[in-house]
């Protein structure tokens, strides 16, 4: 088991809704659980992963994530029963357009 | 003085085989027929030493009978066979070579014996003339491989020595020809012995002896893929497939490769692509085998034509009420063909789409692994370039336009090959390589060059989980290399991408994300499919489609 944690400032997306949650902990996949929390327009992203030794990946996952919605106020924490980078992008993108699509 | 030349030398050995034969056999030869027990006493007198013998080791079915019989020779009498095999399937494929009865060996694909082959060429046993793909191997059978003995399966025979092959005809017609046009023998082995056949898919006078096998002889089913096993990666990979790909591109005739990511397309036609307003406007025409994957795109009005390398099991009594859709006799049973689907995927199909194992920097891709020999079989036909060609379709057209943009050469269209790959496979295993093992490979086994299963000058697309990349549109080997990193998703080769170049590569459409193409990854669920296990696909068929035991999992 390891532990990751990424804080990304200055973000400009507030999703303002309530908590969402996708996925499920199986192999090959994960849970993201998205809320909405003052974080001085940060967003904080925690990692809790069964494969050990990814932190590489999971800094450019992480960081292409961050360009992709740049969220203010959100803290996600995950986790991971080693899936794959596109598994873990494809789920963190479920979750927010989830949010988004509530808080319209 | 000049000795005349003789000119009937093969004719004279044929009938002197057949002479020998009709003496060892005596009464048991009623005919051409003659019983099981025999074989061996049959094999030792027509066979000789050093002949180029083809074996019906195909994709499906096989003549494992023969196969068995030929294992069983006195190596002291027959020996140094030349084996001409289209696939290597079977255990007792290799066991002549092992067993000093065979020698040297020119096939396509080994798939399934991939590992011991590599053992025995590098002991020695097994001298590899070459690796080929399908239409090339058999092109050779009538050129310079052409078979001295043929040894065949088909489902069943009358008494004089018609075949039927039924559905799963694949190879025979083929080599039959190959072998009884150039004076050599056939020798068929049947599954049963019948006063009519349903039809007649090889003459008797093509045909030398048959033998009734104790056993039916062994069908894989190699296209069967359940779809409860499919993934939401896959589903999104599909979708951007058919957004991204099959809309753009209007494409109408297609060959997909195996596996799971085109079988998520298979079952994505008739849901998202219904959708998108697709239907009738793509995938209407096929090569392709009778995959159950295809049922519910059938059933929904999308698919109009089929034509099959082979058949696939239990798929038979859903082909027999589809006429329309399938190549059937007028018995109703459908007739495949190997050759002539290849030629027709070759030749008459705007795009292939298949996975593959490894790909590298110039988009060569290769299913290579180390320790195995596995060869090519189909897909380097259908992932080629038709450089024959000059028929025109709208997406031939887009293809060319694409490809010659901006230079001044002669307008000309081209094929759309389709590799389609998550950038990781099982075990965090990068699918994106700089160098493919290929190339180790090729080292280890003595091999004149790697072996690429398609050609990076024939890719025309490479699609992952991360995106499309259009190399149509790259104009240089730069920009092509940056491409493929572009859509290398968190492989080193894709961390290792030049990010300005590919932001520009993405602002020119040459890549393009999901989205890019408008896709809501929301949609990329196991719901979108249109069958999400095996049950369902009976369900559509209507109960007509019976899946092998295997796969009879509820």
């Amino acid at each position: 088991m390891e532990t990751l944690v990424y804080r990304f400032e200055q973000g400009q997306r507030k999703l303002g809704s309530a908590a969402q949650l996708v996925g499920v902990v199986s192999s090959g996949n994960l849970e993201v659980l998205v809320q909405s929390l003052d974080l001085q327009s940060a967003c904080e992203i925690e990692v809790n992963t069964a494969a050990v030794g990814f932190g590489v990946i999971w800094q450019a996952v992480m960081n292409d994530f961050n360009q992709r919605w740049q969220l203010a106020d959100c803290r996600i924490a995950i986790n991971d029963m080693g899936a794959t980078p596109a598994v873990v992008s494809l789920r963190m993108d479920q979750a927010i357009e989830a949010c988004l699509e509530q808080a319209k | 003085m000049t000795v005349a030349r003789r000119w009937n030398t093969l004719q004279a050995n044929r009938q002197q085989r057949l002479q020998r034969t009709a003496e060892v056999l005596g009464n048991d030869l009623q005919g051409k027929l003659f019983p099981p027990q025999r074989i061996g006493d049959c094999l030792h007198v027509v066979l000789e030493t050093g002949d180029r013998v083809c074996l019906e080791g195909n994709n499906q079915k096989q003549a494992d009978f023969l196969a068995k019989a030929l294992t069983r020779l006195d190596a002291a009498r027959v020996h140094d066979l030349h084996m001409l095999q289209s696939v290597l399937a079977l255990p007792e494929h290799l066991d002549v070579f092992d067993k000093g009865i065979a020698s040297k060996l020119d096939f396509s694909f080994s798939g399934p014996q991939a590992a011991r082959l590599a053992k025995l060429v590098s002991a020695g046993k097994l001298n590899i003339g070459a690796i080929h793909t399908y239409l090339e191997l058999y092109a050779r059978y009538f050129v310079d491989l052409t078979p001295r003995v043929a040894l065949v399966a088909a489902q069943s025979a009358d008494r004089a020595g018609n075949l039927y092959t039924g559905p799963n005809t694949e190879d025979t017609p083929t080599i039959v020809e190959a072998t009884a046009f150039k004076s050599g023998i056939v020798i068929a082995q049947v599954n049963e012995i019948v006063d009519v056949l349903p039809r007649i898919d090889i003459p008797a006078g093509w045909v030398d002896f048959v033998v009734q096998a104790p056993t039916p002889h062994y069908i894989e089913p190699l296209f069967t893929r359940d779809p409860a096993l499919i993934s939401e990666i896959q589903v999104l990979m599909a979708m951007m497939a058919i957004k991204g790909i099959y809309s753009e591109y209007e494409v109408k005739r297609l060959n997909h490769g195996i596996g799971f990511d085109t079988t998520a397309i298979e079952l994505l036609l008739p849901t998202y692509a219904a959708s998108l307003g697709l239907k009738g406007k793509i995938a209407s025409h096929w090569a392709l085998n009778p995959h159950p994957a295809l049922i519910p795109a059938i059933e929904a009005g999308f698919v109009e034509s089929v034509h099959s390398f082979g058949s696939e099991l239990g798929m038979e009594d859903y082909i027999r009420a589809r006429p329309d859709i399938f190549f059937v006799g007028a018995d109703g049973s459908m007739r495949s063909n190997r050759a002539l689907s290849q030629a027709a995927g070759h030749y008459a199909c705007d795009m292939f789409i298949g996975s593959t194992l490894q790909i590298d920097l110039q988009g060569n891709s290769s299913t290579a692994t180390l320790g195995r020999i596995a060869g090519f079989g189909g897909a380097p036909n259908m992932g080629a370039d038709a450089r024959g060609r000059r028929h025109a379709s709208p997406a031939w057209l887009k293809a060319g336009r694409e490809a010659r943009a901006g230079s001044n050469q002669i307008p000309r269209g081209q094929k759309l090959v389709v590799q389609m790959v998550e950038t990781f496979r099982e075990h965090m295993q990068p699918a994106f390589v700089e160098k493919l093992d290929a190339w180790q490979l090729a080292e280890q086994a003595n091999m004149a060059i790697p072996p690429v299963m398609i050609y990076g000058d024939d890719v025309t697309h490479i699609l992952t989980e991360d995106g499309i990349a259009n190399l149509l549109l790259c104009r240089s080997e730069e920009e092509r290399e940056q491409a493929i990193r572009g859509v290398a998703g968190y492989t080193p080769v894709g961390l290792a991408r030049d990010k300005r170049m590919v932001e520009n590569l993405r602002d020119r459409g040459i890549i393009k994300r999901a989205e890019d193409m408008g896709i809501d990854k929301r949609m990329a669920t196991r719901d979108l499919l249109a069958a999400k296990n095996m049950k369902d696909l009976v369900r559509a068929s209507g109960g007509l489609y019976q899946p092998p035991k295997r796969f009879r999992n509820w």
